[in-house]
């Protein structure tokens, strides 16, 4: 018989395959905190055919909106989205690394004119998607580590 | 050729092709007996520059408005933010946008990296960057390129061997870059924990050119056709510390040049504090005031291609 640590979800978002380790920081780049009004459910370390190893982020009666999307593919880019309506999988998708980033993070080099009080977002090219390489569109700056630079 | 550059931004060298960099030198060379005052030009006469300038700059600035100068145009601005509105507190974006209705052009030197591309981004005018903190300063590369070709016939296959800072200073991270599209081989010659950083030597190498590492002057100057030297800059480094241990490290002196190649030439961006010694100025090696006085013609080539003045 299959054990279900965590039971299914009537609706929300299953953000699955998450690279191991990176469950917690997933939850902080979509803006999960103690203030939650639904259910979310994190598995970490979780047995997976197709990595070894894998983490799960289950929230009920959430979808994620298009920038989200990019974030979470930015920090974990071979996560699987499962939208969940009335307990079925109503679709699922991997999601996608997009060329440019625009107004999800900051520039990691505090000398960087978009860190200072200009009316700009910073922006970046993806130069790698694997693994993730960012370079500032403004003062070329590469960044590798997203998470500490989403806002 | 001539459509390519009308209007168009110099932010970094990267925004431009071997082709494009060809033209800019092509267009400077004939810009050199209006630079020396020989002949007169009315090119750009009934233009403004607008000259921003946010930190300090003597030969970027002066160069600009002798090119400017030299064409006919005239200029407006400041030489720092002091009694400005930026002391006031005024975003860049906003003081771009009132220069840009004011002026032709704009010419901006500002302390943070990436303000040249704010800049180019808030302006409908031409923006060109003379340098943006640690970051691009493309006027620089290209009279850098222009002085290697006017003494050595041409940039291709010349070993050019690049002394200092190279971690921090701006100028080499460009010109390495430009000088490796060219295709011109090249040595990096600095103490380790100033070596030229490992993004930018991906960078290069990407390119074709597999740069040499070396931390002797001594090794590498008998090999050199070009040795361009940059200050350690002390105002560049977070640690003070840091500065110490490698301030003086490297002198080019009349001891070192003596087992130089007879037609090797000296560069260097200006201002030197004690990495040449007085002495070889007098040296026919010494090409560093030549190079500086290059940056008005290939100014003169830039204003005027991006103004729509030269084809």
């Amino acid at each position: 018989m299959k054990e279900f640590k965590v039971t299914p979800i009537r609706n929300g978002t299953v953000i699955d395959h998450i690279d191991v380790g990176m469950a917690l920081k997933v939850l902080r780049i979509i803006g999960v905190k103690e203030d939650v009004s639904s259910t979310v459910s994190v598995l970490i370390h979780v047995p997976s055919k197709k990595a070894g190893w894998k983490d799960i982020v289950k929230i009920e009666d959430r979808e994620l909106d298009p920038k989200e999307l990019d974030k979470v593919a930015l920090i974990s880019p071979d996560a699987t989205i499962n939208i969940i309506r009335d307990y079925n999988v109503a679709e699922k998708f991997v999601v996608e690394v997009p060329s440019k980033v625009k107004g999800i993070m900051k520039c990691s080099n505090p000398g960087c004119i978009t860190n200072k009080n200009e009316p700009v977002e910073a922006e970046f090219e993806v130069e790698s998607k694997k693994p993730i390489s960012l370079r500032c569109v403004y003062c070329d700056r590469i960044t590798t580590d997203v998470s500490d630079n989403i806002v | 050729m001539s459509g390519s550059f009308r209007g168009m931004d110099v932010v970094s060298i990267r925004d431009f092709s071997r082709e494009q960099l060809e033209h800019v030198l092509k267009v400077a060379e004939k810009m050199v007996p209006i630079a020396k005052g020989e002949e007169k030009s009315s090119l750009l006469e009934g233009k403004i520059l607008g000259s921003l300038f946010y930190e300090p700059s003597t030969r970027t600035r002066l160069s600009f408005e002798a090119a400017m100068a030299r064409l006919g145009g005239r200029t407006l601005g400041f030489d720092e933010p002091k009694g400005s509105s930026v002391a006031k507190g005024e975003t860049l974006a906003d003081t771009i946008r009132m220069v840009d209705s004011y002026s032709d052009v704009i010419v901006l030197r500002h302390p943070q990296e990436g303000a040249a591309r704010l800049a180019a981004h808030f302006a409908n005018k031409p923006v060109l960057n003379a340098g943006d903190g640690a970051g691009q300063h493309p006027t620089q590369t290209m009279l850098d390129l222009f002085t290697i070709k006017k003494l050595k016939s041409k940039i291709e296959g010349n070993h050019v061997a690049i002394l200092g800072d190279l971690k921090y200073g701006r100028t080499v991270h460009s010109l390495s870059e430009a000088l490796s599209m060219f295709g011109a081989e090249l040595t990096f010659v600095a103490p380790p924990t100033l070596q030229m950083p490992k993004e930018h030597l991906k960078r290069i190498e990407g390119m074709g050119t597999k740069p040499k590492i070396s931390s002797s002057l001594e090794d590498v100057i008998k090999d050199a056709d070009v040795l361009y030297v940059t200050r350690i800059q002390k105002e560049r480094f977070p640690d003070p510390a840091e500065y110490q241990k490698v301030a003086g490290l490297y002198k080019v002196d009349m001891n070192m040049l003596r087992n130089a190649k007879k037609d090797l030439i000296i560069m260097h961006p200006l201002p030197r504090v004690t990495e040449i010694d007085p002495e070889v100025d007098q040296t026919e090696h010494a090409k560093y005031f030549e190079q500086a006085f290059n940056g008005v013609p290939v100014r003169m080539a830039l204003l005027s291609l991006v103004l729509g003045g030269s084809k």
